[in-house]
């Protein structure tokens, strides 16, 4: 082999490596997606995901507490989702309050593995806050 | 007055920053001027007036915190007057303007640590690199100072300040920014090394070996940095985990990632001369992967608890800095890069080829990295859906590249420079080979049900920690009679510190396998009276109690923790409610042994219905960061015990 064909083989097996681990790398990322909807976002076909994430406000009344068990409502005021969720629940998880719940809906009711809300007070989870604009829900200041 | 005195310091600083960018650079390529010499030199001077200037606006600001200030509008908002002393100074960089100040002062500090050394190293490059370092400066100065000036006053003054964050107000926090400034301010050297280098192109060994210690230093630094931070979210956020993927962790593994391989691949350059233009785009990109690391997340593009800040002015200063400081350098790159390609034959099997390994491999780490975490941003942007990627994409592809490079990291060393084996090497991956059965055996056997990867994973650290200490008792032969310490002194600091560093992830893999395969978790909603068991423990629920801290009041839980009837301790997990903030926060409570720890975190409850109780027991999970300890030791031993470069005259000819 010369010099140039060499250095062109070499070239071609790296340029096939990189696209080799690219690729591998975007399939791996495909696979682990968790998408964020709004309640009103929500279709049947978007409930049967593997994981998804749900922001909203927790709706006011709708919190039962059992033992370890907690049965409460999301909303973003166009639509209502119901969770229940086994654990402890974060500080700041109350009535009125912004949060996002990870998990997947069994029998239309979504059961989240894990909740969270910010610690603090004036904080509002970002996709919280700005599919709430959206709605025109929400006026606060994202950024506090 | 201090804060107009510390304001005006920053200007005289900004111009004395921008005469150490201009003079020396222009003296450094300007042929026919006379003062050429003069003008090199006169970076040392504006570097040290620079330094100085920051460094008294900056006691200025931590002044005004200690005062408690309310006339400062960055104090009002960050602090109060009932927080204790070490907060308040630490209130100092817990926010946007102090910690955008703190970014400078380190960085003035590397840039005198480079004018006073005496390292031996051409005037010329010392000229080019204090220049980049000042060109750098000004760039940030002029952000704080236009855009983010932390000495703006409040008139009238209120009576008191608003408070710090209190999950803020932890003493792991108050030492994870400074350290992990100092590993991402750190590698600027490299980028200004690297700068200096692409001007003229003059990159050679020597270069490399005054390059070197400044990147082990940022390396060991950033190492420090990143486990700070770690620990601080295993004990204060109370999930119990010690790595969550959330994108400001990643944010400062990706300059780690970069500055690790830059570590290595600047030893090629040292060692034989290959590599050069490789090493200088890592430098290159290690900086700018520092820069998104401190900044992007700072501007509140990701969403988390670390973002401060989200004002437009900022983020376009920001975007406009990573810009030139990625966009500049790559151009030049582009220009000379091409010259500085090595024609040298690399052998197959050579410790070149080694290091090779490990830089594509890290590099591949390093792209996971970024990829997993700039992926929902670009989507985003994109189509408007907005996702996270969480562990599991981790878990599937930097798991597997990280593991390659574990296996690589007992070879490596085996390797001699341009070809061959030391002559204990197959023996050492004999023993290294047993050390892997051996510890895939004993986990087997300790725990049923393991799965592949966690199996895997246990030979991986009995391979590398095999190896490790094969190829160390092979080299020093301590059990050969006669001049012992003669052989020991023969070894180099360079070589010590890759053994303990490499050990260093030994016990790093141990704990993260400990924590990750043997660990108990119980959650439970409990009464006053009940016993709870945990991995073979008893844990006996006393009560709650409220107590009063020195700005906080709290609900204590009280809890025996007893070991075959006899009591080991009593834990007291507990939530603060911080009145001047209005804020309530849970502190896990932790026994702490080297065997492993026992964890417990107070939900919510009363005594009437009971209160939830999160209970772990985490197996070895200390060897995490006491593997971090040791691979930034390794680090410093590396730095501090260096052979000195052979007596040459280094002045231009």
């Amino acid at each position: 082999m010369t010099g140039k064909s060499k250095r062109l083989a070499v070239f071609a097996v790296i340029a096939a490596m990189l696209s080799g681990g690219v690729f591998l790398i975007m399939s791996a990322l495909q696979d682990n997606i968790v998408l964020f909807f709004t309640p009103s976002e929500l279709t049947p076909e978007k409930m049967t995901a593997r994981q998804l994430r749900i922001g909203g406000l927790v709706e006011e009344g709708s919190v039962q507490i059992d033992g370890l068990q907690a049965r409460f409502s999301i909303t973003d005021s166009a639509a209502v989702v119901s969770v229940l969720y086994t654990g402890a629940l974060p500080d700041l998880f109350r009535e009125g309050q912004g949060i996002i719940a990870q998990g997947k809906f069994e029998n239309n009711i979504f059961r989240a593995e894990n909740v969270l809300a910010k610690h603090d007070e004036t904080y509002m989870p970002r996709e919280v806050a700005e599919s709430l604009k959206e709605q025109g829900v929400w006026k606060g200041d994202s950024s506090k | 007055m201090i804060a107009e005195l510390s304001h005006f310091a920053l200007f005289v600083a900004l111009i004395a920053s921008c005469c150490q960018a201009i003079l020396p650079l222009y003296g450094s390529l300007a042929k026919r001027e006379p003062r050429a010499a003069w003008l090199m030199a006169s970076a040392d001077m504006f570097t040290i007036i620079a330094g100085f200037t920051v460094l008294f606006a900056f006691s200025g600001l931590v002044w005004s915190f200690i005062s408690s200030d309310f006339s400062v509008a960055l104090v009002t908002n960050h602090s109060h007057s009932a927080k204790p002393l070490i907060y308040k100074i630490s209130g100092t960089w817990g926010n946007h303007e102090g910690s955008l100040l703190l970014w400078i002062v380190i960085l003035v500090l590397f840039s005198m640590g480079l004018s006073l050394s005496k390292q031996q190293m051409h005037s010329v490059l010392k000229a080019r690199v204090l220049a980049v370092q000042g060109i750098v400066t000004t760039a940030f100065l002029a952000f704080s100072l236009f855009t983010s000036n932390p000495f703006t006053r409040l008139d009238p003054a209120p009576l008191d300040g608003r408070g710090l964050n209190p999950i803020l107000q932890d003493i792991g926090l108050a030492m994870h920014p400074p350290m992990l400034y100092l590993g991402y301010v750190g590698l600027s050297m490299a980028f200004a090394f690297a700068v200096a280098g692409l001007i003229d192109g003059r990159v050679d060994k020597d270069w490399a070996r005054v390059m070197r210690p400044w990147v082990s230093a940022a390396w060991c630094a950033l190492t420090l940095g990143i486990a700070l931070g770690s620990w601080w979210a295993y004990y204060e956020l109370g999930w119990g985990g010690w790595w969550f993927w959330d994108p400001v962790e990643n944010a400062s593994l990706m300059p780690w990632l970069a500055a690790t391989a830059l570590l290595h691949s600047s030893l090629v350059v040292e060692k034989t001369g290959q590599l050069k233009s490789w090493t200088i785009l890592l430098a290159i990109i290690a900086f700018s992967l520092s820069l998104v690391g401190t900044f992007i997340v700072r501007s509140g593009l990701l969403t988390s608890v670390h973002s401060f800040a989200s004002d437009p002015a900022r983020g376009v200063f920001i975007l406009g800095i990573l810009l030139v400081a990625i966009g500049i350098p790559l151009a030049l790159f582009a220009w000379r890069g091409p010259q500085l390609v090595s024609l040298k034959q690399t052998q197959l099997i050579s410790r070149e080829a080694g290091l090779i390994a490990n830089n594509f491999l890290l590099t591949a780490a390093t792209l996971i990295v970024l990829i997993g975490t700039f992926y929902p941003l670009a989507l985003e942007v994109a189509t408007g859906a907005r996702i996270t990627v969480g562990p599991p994409y981790f878990d599937a592809t930097f798991t597997p590249v990280m593991s390659v490079l574990v296996v690589c990291m007992a070879i490596g060393p085996l390797l001699v420079w341009r070809s061959g084996i030391t002559p204990s090497a197959r023996t050492t991956l004999a023993a290294a080979c047993i050390g892997a059965s051996l510890a895939s055996l004993a986990g087997l056997s300790l725990v049923n049900g393991l799965s592949a990867a966690a199996i895997a994973g246990l030979g991986l650290a009995g391979w590398l920690g095999i190896s490790v200490i094969s190829d160390l008792l092979f080299r020093i032969k301590p059990f050969r009679p006669g001049a012992r310490l003669q052989r020991l002194k023969l070894i180099s600091g360079p070589v010590w510190g890759m053994w303990v560093a490499h050990f260093g992830m030994v016990i790093f893999l141990i704990g993260a396998l400990g924590e990750g395969l043997f660990q108990t978790e119980v959650i439970t909603r409990a009464k006053p009276g009940d016993t709870i068991m945990l991995a073979g423990q008893e844990a006996k629920f006393t009560g709650v109690e409220a107590r009063r801290g020195p700005n906080y009041q709290t609900e204590t839980a009280v809890i025996d923790l007893f070991e075959n009837g006899r009591q080991m301790t009593t834990l007291y997990p507990e939530k603060r409610f911080y009145p001047a903030a209005r804020q309530t926060t849970t502190e896990a409570a932790i026994r702490t042994r080297l065997s492993g720890d026992h964890y417990i975190v107070l939900g919510d409850g009363d005594a009437e219905k009971g209160y939830t109780l999160r209970l772990y027991h985490k197996p070895l999970v200390s060897f995490i960061w006491l593997g971090t300890i040791f691979m930034a030791l390794g680090g410093g031993i590396a730095i501090l015990r260096r052979r000195p470069a052979l007596k040459k005259t280094v002045e231009p000819a």
